[in-house]
């Protein structure tokens, strides 16, 4: 999960990193309130979990009330990089003398946090890695050992900060550690991280994300989740326990199994289609899970067909086919379904749909042969003189290739 | 021989008197698996239809010389039973719990590693199968049986459909080795990958992997230095969009690392066949082991 720039914050002062004073606002006239309690010069923040936020007009400083009033106007709905601002940050200026970077993120590869520290701060951290790696002093902990002076003390004379701030440079370090073990980030990183003219150490920026499963230990974090910044349908699966990724395209994709599913979007791809969804109905999958998971796909209005991949481990077949029967029962869907089963019970769930006589239901007996057949009837769906390029003649001549093995 | 599981497996359950323990424990035993114990504290004395289950892991082991250790117990129970398994003497420890807290698995996987004393294999994983000898976890072992083939993979489903295949052609395996879809896998590529290369019985390793992480491409250097048996790989999430995590919490590309095309590329580079579908992985496989035979 990603916070908030300014959810970061309040997250950080948790545990005694410095952060500018500032107050939360979702209206205009909370945010000229906040300005006036904090402040002027004060800056006005575009909230929203996107880079770039000051070059598209998202940060600007406020002299006085007026000039409050009038960037958060600005600035409250202003459409960022496709996010729409429903929310401001008010924070009191801050005088910079220096700017640097600093984070700590979960190293997977290494299997240890890793602490980041440069100073270039200010700028895009990719590109600084790619033109000057050496710019970015690194160190990974022990997370059995935990983050010493020592860490902060190396990485500050490494990364070669200004020599009176070594010290509030470290202890900075340790607070952010503290804040990514405490929190059960994944990352936690500041840039800017500035250094004022009174050589006082700050986090200007925040941006924290937050491990989803450790959120039953967090109850303060997990109410953070931003619902209206989420997908309707993403929302939706979440809420019946299914694993959903809306894509771009227009095939809608169900299997069992996080590593069948992807593959089944690389199969379909190759097949000349786009598809619309992961979703995985996961080990065990129930009938109800299965009407549950076809009201999500259906519920993205882009859908021209829908490709069941089941390899049943756990999944058996039969559920899958009664959960099918049962959403054609409810939901009446107009879209042509195409139906591959192979596993645990899967000869006993074809025989069901074989009784159900279904309208518009299609099994395929191999994952390719299902991948192809989906993309043909996606196209004539489609009804489309926009053609994909490997794809039959006419409608009539997809519908009716033979099925191949 | 085969990797891991065989029939010297003395198998654990911890949480065995769960649901889902229940139902795969006495599948795994219906198998063949030698099924010793069960761990479910509070509920010591009982037993899972005849398996006795004790209090503590220590317990168990000093009861029944249980080696292996299987943790069925919800994500916020897991760290603390791995560890309890791993300081009671269990060799190889198998994580099927899915959902485990990232920080648990860092805790877990580095004192693990440091003490030396176990094996970890998971979270998040299908469990392992040596057809004919010993299955521990939650494979369908029906549509496998033995041969020479050894597979290792991030995922489960995805593992049964290459496998079929393969025996659809009239190959078995060794061994199926799930390491699990989690960001902080307790055995990786490359620890499976050595053991069979040491494995008489393994004659081709067949590798899953998935987008996210760099364990293909660490894998695909150790192949190239150090596996002699022929290698096969598949990669999903060729069309996976960038920041999204497509199901297994592992599986994300960040900014440009992480993605199919890369780990394809490295291990093609590296002498590796990729198969572009588990189809053409299969059949790659398969006339790999017809040109030995």
């Amino acid at each position: 999960m990603d916070l908030l720039e300014y959810q970061g914050k309040q997250l950080f002062t948790r545990h005694g990193v410095p952060v500018p004073d500032g107050v939360p606002a979702k209206t205009v006239e909370e945010a000229v309130a906040a300005a006036d309690e904090i402040g002027y010069p004060c800056v006005i923040k575009a909230q929203v979990q996107i880079g770039g936020r000051g070059k598209a007009g998202g940060i600007k400083v406020a002299k006085d009330r007026s000039q409050a009033e009038e960037q958060a106007r600005a600035i409250l709905g202003m459409d960022i990089r496709g996010l729409t601002v429903h929310e401001l940050w008010v924070e009191g200026a801050s005088e910079i003398a220096s700017e640097y970077y600093a984070s700590v993120i979960f190293d997977r590869s290494a299997k240890a946090p890793l602490v980041m520290l440069s100073t270039k701060g200010g700028m895009d951290i990719e590109e600084v890695a790619a033109s000057d790696p050496d710019a970015i002093a690194r160190l990974h902990v022990d997370p059995l050992v935990g983050f010493q002076d020592f860490h902060g003390r190396r990485l500050a004379f490494e990364a070669g900060v200004d020599s009176d701030v070594v010290g509030p440079v470290g202890a900075m370090l340790a607070a952010l550690y503290d804040a990514f073990i405490g929190e059960e980030a994944t990352l936690v990183e500041v840039n800017p991280m500035i250094v004022t003219p009174d050589r006082e150490v700050r986090a200007l920026d925040a941006k924290v994300t937050l491990d989803d499963n450790a959120l039953f230990r967090h109850s303060e974090n997990a109410d953070l989740r931003d619902i209206s910044a989420e997908d309707p349908q993403e929302r939706m699966a979440k809420e019946r326990g299914l694993t959903y990724v809306k894509l771009d395209g227009d095939i809608g994709i169900l299997g069992n199994g996080a590593g069948l599913v992807m593959s089944t979007l690389d199969v379909v791809a190759q097949a000349g289609g786009s598809p619309a969804n992961f979703l995985d109905a996961g080990g065990g999958a129930k009938a109800d899970a299965i009407t549950s998971a076809v009201e999500v796909i259906l519920s993205n209005e882009k859908v021209k067909a829908v490709l069941f991949n089941i390899f049943g481990g756990i999944t058996r077949g039969d559920e899958v086919a009664k959960g099918l029967i049962e959403a054609f029962d409810q939901i009446k869907p107009t879209v042509p379904f195409v139906v591959r089963l192979d596993g645990t019970n899967d000869e006993e769930g074809r025989r069901l749909l074989a009784e159900a006589n279904l309208p518009n239901v299609h099994t395929e007996p191999t994952m390719d042969g299902a991948a192809q057949k989906v993309v043909e009837l996606a196209g004539v769906a489609a009804g489309d003189g926009q053609g994909r390029p490997d794809e039959a003649q006419s409608p009539q001549d997809a519908g009716l290739e033979a099925p191949r093995r | 021989m085969s990797i891991l599981v065989d029939s010297y497996t003395k198998l654990c359950v911890s949480g065995i008197t769960g649901r889902e323990g229940t139902f795969h424990s006495l599948r795994n035993r219906d198998y063949g698996t030698n099924v010793v114990a069960g761990v479910t504290p509070g509920k010591g004395g009982q037993d899972v239809d005849g398996i006795p289950v004790f209090n503590t892991f220590h317990q168990a082991v000093e009861e029944t010389d249980a080696n292996t250790g299987m943790i069925f117990v919800p994500p916020r129970f897991a760290a603390d039973s791995i560890l309890e398994a791993e300081d009671a003497g269990i060799e190889l420890i198998v994580v099927i719990t899915e959902g485990i807290p990232a920080h648990d698995e860092l805790r877990v996987y580095n004192a693990i590693r440091k003490n030396g004393r176990s094996r970890l294999v998971g979270p998040n994983c299908p469990g392992i199968l040596s057809p004919g000898k010993a299955n521990v976890g939650i494979i369908p072992a029906a549509f496998f049986k033995e041969g020479n083939v050894g597979v290792v993979s991030r995922s489960g489903t995805l593992t049964y459909q290459i496998g079929n295949v393969i025996a659809q052609q009239g190959f078995g395996n060794s061994t199926i080795v799930g390491i699990g879809g989690d960001p902080v896998p307790g055995s990786d590529f490359i620890d499976v990958i050595g053991l069979f290369e040491d494995d008489p019985q393994t004659e081709l390793i067949v590798m899953c992997g998935e987008i996210g992480g760099d364990a293909e491409e660490r894998a695909a250097e150790f192949v190239a230095e150090n596996v002699s048996k022929p290698v096969v790989a598949y990669i999903a999430g060729f069309t996976a969009p960038p920041g999204k995590t497509m199901g297994h919490a592992g599986a994300i590309v960040s900014g440009s690392r992480g993605t199919a095309a890369a780990k394809a590329e490295a291990l093609e580079a590296r002498g590796v066949r990729v198969g572009r579908t588990p189809t053409e992985v299969a059949e790659l496989a398969v006339s790999l082991l017809g040109a030995a035979a």
